[in-house]
């Protein structure tokens, strides 16, 4: 890679010689004060590959790779087509995709397969070069052996929500696996297992049920925003934060956002910010349900005729008297409390009036589009305050409608990149566990049952996770919460026997693998991926190679087929010898039988990004037509505000101490929660998604870090009491651990509150002091679950600030 | 001589910095060097009312801007060599044979456009991509914007609804007559307005 600061005579003469060529153009002419050309781009292109992302932004965006002498020179984007802003359909990248070309060539590749030195511990660091061979027969027979001593429930492919947004990525693994008796599998993710496992079927009986995306909002109405960042969180050029934003400006919404952090669409988009509390949203909704009930705002024609719990008349069969949401608001039941605004004021700290205020705007706003991010729902609370920010607008009849929203974040349609995919095959082990407790699985496996944990598919597990294979996630040292607790299970070769870790980088988590595998980056095979998972745009994007391997990277789907020829099965783990561009060709042809729209393969490929439009809106569901013809997959068959499942679990689960569950969404603070700040911890600390990374890919990328310096955001009245500066190093302590990293004093997070970008990759002697200096969010995360989904609550973190050295 | 100039729909900005990102690859600048700028601004503070409850009247708004390619730039007045000077197609551009490095024109530039690369020996600045222009494309930024915020032309095209950029920490566009036309957004406070600051210091510098 020619960088400019190693510009040779060479490069610059064929520089100086272009300027011929510009001439030539009629661009200028041979004065002496002739345009210098771009050095950078003297030299003729072999190429242009297209690409695309493949990280977890929900975004996918095409990129289109600029190749000279065989190098990745430069980087587009998407550029077919109309571009007008609101008409154009173009998945322009942002800053992460643009900076991609540093990734691929970064420091921090990983180049060869390599085992842990023998003698040293996990967490040493020591590794060796090994040949491949070496490394698949260590895979092989570790499997074999593990899965003969301890059965297959014992072997475990850990989630990575990036590069599994793709046609063929993570699935050979699963599908080998499968092949061979099957695996432990997990169910939920860290992104939205709340919202999806522990809120939306006890309401709506399916995940995303009424949710529409911000392209179907309306001339002048009111979207109501719940810890939804749409232009921090979905930045592609065809993404939720660009249709807020389209529709902003052309269909003139006006936009309020709740949360703790003033987030990017509070600036120039000119959005309304509300600062809250965090986990304070559940207290929030019961403020606003009492006002509008006492000024008779509620739509009880909606609420009695589609939901079910709202008031003691539509509670189902079997409940208590005074266990509906009305009974809880109004003091009638639960605490006996009446949730008054000036209740909801003092719990949120946003003022009683403004409160108030926000319940008659949301009454008066006919349609009005109420939707949350995946902020409230990861907390030690979130699956009861993501329910009661998701029954805020069935008070108000604000579901169903065009231009309304279910409570739920904002929605999409297009293709479903799992249509688009190489079977894992089926799994013969039915017992999956909830994602977020999986170092708790290696811990204490045989103890996990459904009533204590959440185990789907068995009553409970028979065994820890044994043998766990990590294929493009950093979440053992990185992703995951507790990183000093979580290593020091990890450590133990007693629990967990065999490690592997296979990336494109050596994260830190690497450093607790036995085996670590070199990947190709996606961007360097084949590669073919739906528009999105997130985005209301309907397109495919194939991908082929940039250039050839470097090093002795290989891609996971060869590797893979060369275990299963040693397990025997390659046959049926390749359908016959296909190879990972062969099975591009089969998955798109069995794809395009039920999308004639589609060209064909090669008229695809050749096409690079093919566009089918805009999906927009998903028409109004069959049950507003006649709910009883049509019922929901609830308990009731309707919408609910009161769960019968939830009170029957609130009864029969055995829950930590202090946890509760409700069958309405009573405001509860959580562990570690809004109430529980102590002297030592006085602070709530908040991750949140930055533009500098998506999660932890791209973290190493040191032109993102120049664009979006890793700090911990702090507001000028916490930073005075404690004498912080801008810019100063601080160190940032909680129960869980201490970082280091730089203060950024702003007023775009309220008093009280910390928050700090999610992503950066953890760095720390632990050997010694354990200390980050990564700034690594996850040191001061704890591993205490969600009540009912048992998902992640990573954003509840009670934590403390100093001057680092003070 | 023609002139070209930036247009920035400040509104439509979300602050993302894709158009720097992608100016960076583009131009392959090393990492100290940027020729876009996103300046983060803010203002305002919180305070407790009688109840405890938090109110704000704080804001923050994003600027992005390159060269402007003035219409009398500062730079060029001031470069000892001629090195710096505006060509015939109005772009402000540095003849890297004739610069001395000598840094008066990132001295004197109130935008802190043009920067003295050491290991080249020479200024550096945005030159418009005028590789591109001349094949009829947009300097890269633009075709960059997520949001379409950023668009490109001679400034005879520009909607002469809006006007020069006229917005903190920028200065007085009477000074260089910059090329750049801003749609401006409700938080954005004039030039020289000591009511806001510069909130991402490490990341402009």
């Amino acid at each position: 890679m020619s960088q400019s600061a190693s510009m040779t005579r060479r490069s610059f003469m064929k520089a100086a010689g272009a300027t011929g060529a510009l001439a030539a153009v009629g661009a200028s002419a041979g004065t002496l004060f002739s345009p210098a050309p771009d050095a950078a781009h003297a030299e003729p292109e072999d190429k242009v590959v297209y690409q695309h992302c493949a990280v977890d932004c929900g975004g996918q965006c095409v990129l289109k790779m600029h190749i000279k002498d065989g190098e990745l020179a430069y980087v587009e984007s998407d550029t077919s087509g109309d571009s007008g802003f609101g008409e154009g359909f173009q998945p322009r990248a942002c800053l992460r995709g643009r900076s991609i070309r540093q990734w691929l060539n970064g420091p921090d590749r990983l180049n060869y397969p390599m085992k842990r030195v023998e003698g040293t511990k996990r967490g040493d660091g020591q590794y060796e070069r090994i040949s491949w061979d070496e490394a698949i027969d260590l895979i092989a027979s570790e499997f074999t052996r593990i899965v003969s001593t301890y059965g297959n429930e014992a072997v475990y492919c850990q989630e990575c929500s990036g590069i599994e947004q793709n046609y063929m990525t993570r699935t050979p693994i699963r599908r080998l696996f499968n092949l061979c008796g099957g695996q432990i599998d997990r169910y939920g993710s860290y992104s939205s297992a709340s919202i999806t496992f522990g809120v939306y079927p006890y309401v709506y009986g399916k995940s995303g049920w009424g949710a529409r995306s911000f392209k179907t909002l309306q001339e002048g109405e009111l979207v109501v925003m719940f810890g939804n960042a749409p232009s921090d969180t979905r930045m592609s050029g065809d993404g939720a934060g660009y249709d807020l934003n389209v529709a902003r400006e052309q269909k003139h919404v006006r936009i309020i956002s709740i949360d703790p952090r003033r987030s990017e669409v509070c600036a120039n988009e000119g959005a309304e910010w509300i600062p809250i509390k965090p986990g304070t949203d559940g207290a929030l909704v019961a403020g606003i349900a009492h006002e509008l009930i006492v000024s008779d705002l509620v739509d009880l024609d909606f609420l009695h005729t589609y939901c079910v719990g709202f008031d003691d008349e539509t509670l189902p069969e079997g409940a208590e008297p005074n266990t509906s949401y009305r009974a809880y608001v109004m003091g009638d039941g639960y605490d006996h409390v009446e949730k008054t605004p000036a209740w909801a004021s003092a719990i949120t700290l946003i003022p009683e009036a403004r409160i108030v205020q926000l319940a008659h705007e949301i009454a008066a706003a006919d349609p009005c589009f109420i939707c949350q991010g995946w902020g409230p729902q990861r907390r030690t609370n979130g699956d009861s305050g993501s329910r009661a920010i998701m029954i805020l607008p069935l008070l108000v009849g604000q579901v169903g409608k065009p231009g309304t929203n279910s409570g739920g974040r904002e929605g999409n349609n297009g293709y479903d990149p799992d249509d688009l995919s190489m079977s894992s095959g089926d799994n013969p082990v039915k017992a999956k566990f909830p994602l977020f407790l999986w170092p708790e699985v290696i811990k204490n496996g045989d103890k996990l049952t459904a009533e204590n944990a959440g185990i789907q598919g068995a009553d409970k597990l028979t065994c820890g996770i044994k043998m766990m294979v990590n294929f493009g996630n950093n979440t053992m040292a990185g992703q995951g919460a507790d990183i000093n607790k979580t290593t020091e299970i990890l450590k133990d070769e007693s629990l967990c026997e065999f490690i592997v870790s296979y990336d494109v980088n050596f994260t830190d988590s690497c450093n607790y693998a036995d085996l670590i595998l070199p990947d190709l980056a996606v961007q360097e095979t084949y590669s073919m991926t739906t528009q999105g998972d997130c985005n209301d745009t309907k397109g495919i994007w194939m991908g082929d190679p940039i250039g050839e391997p470097k090093y002795e990277r290989r891609e996971v789907y060869e590797v893979f087929g060369e275990v299963a020829k040693k397990l025997g099965v390659y046959d049926e783990y390749s359908a016959g010898g296909l190879s990972r561009e062969g099975w591009r060709r089969k998955v798109y042809d069995d794809f395009r039988e039920k999308h004639s729209e589609l060209p064909t393969y090669d008229e695809a490929v050749a096409q690079g990004a093919v566009k089918e439009g805009y999906p927009a809106d998903a028409g109004i569901d069959p049950y507003f037509d006649d709910p009883e013809a049509n019922p929901l997959k609830t308990e009731t068959g309707k919408i609910q505000i009161y769960s019968p499942k939830l009170a029957e679990y609130a009864a029969t689960w055995t829950l930590p101490e202090g946890d509760a569950i409700y069958p309405v969404p009573v405001y509860v603070p959580g562990y570690d929660g809004p109430e529980s700040a102590t002297d030592e911890y006085p602070l709530q600390l908040t991750g949140f998604h930055t533009k500098g990374t998506v999660h932890s890919t791209y973290a190493c990328n040191e032109v993102l870090h120049k664009m979006s310096e890793p700090s911990v955001w702090i507001n000028p009245i916490d930073a005075a009491e404690r004498s912080i500066s801008d810019g100063d190093e601080v160190a940032v302590t909680s129960a869980q651990g201490e970082l280091r990293t730089k203060a950024k004093v702003t007023n775009r997070v309220m008093p009280g509150v910390l928050a700090m970008g999610q992503g950066y990759w953890h760095k720390a002697d632990m050997a010694g002091d354990k200390v980050d200096h990564g700034g690594c969010l996850n040191t001061l995360t704890s591993l205490h679950p969600n009540t009912i989904s048992k998902g992640t609550g990573q954003h509840s973190v009670l934590a403390q600030i100093s001057k680092a050295g003070a | 001589m023609p002139q070209y100039g930036f247009h920035y729909d400040a509104a439509r900005c979300t602050g993302c910095k894709t158009c720097e990102a992608a100016c960076r690859d583009y131009h392959d600048l090393p990492i100290d060097i940027t020729y876009r700028h996103v300046y983060e601004m803010e203002g305002g503070s919180f305070s407790k009312d009688a109840n405890g409850c938090w109110v704000t009247d704080s804001f923050t708004y994003y600027v992005s801007f390159a060269c402007q390619h003035c219409d009398h730039p500062a730079c060029t007045k001031v470069c000892p060599t001629g090195a710096m000077h505006k060509d015939d197609q109005g772009f402000v551009s540095v003849n890297t044979e004739r610069c001395i490095g000598c840094g008066y024109c990132a001295m004197s530039c109130p935008y802190n456009a043009p920067t003295v690369d050491r290991s080249l020996g020479h200024s550096v600045k945005c030159d418009g991509c005028k590789d591109r222009v001349a094949q009829g494309q947009n300097p890269i930024c633009v075709d960059a914007c997520t949001q379409r915020a950023i668009t490109f032309g001679l400034v005879e095209d520009l909607a002469p609804s809006d006007s020069r950029a006229d917005v903190a920490p920028l200065p007085d566009p009477a000074l260089t007559g910059p090329n750049l036309y801003i749609v401006s957004c409700d938080a954005y406070r004039p030039h020289g307005d000591s009511s806001v600051h510069v909130a991402n210091k490490p990341e402009v510098k």
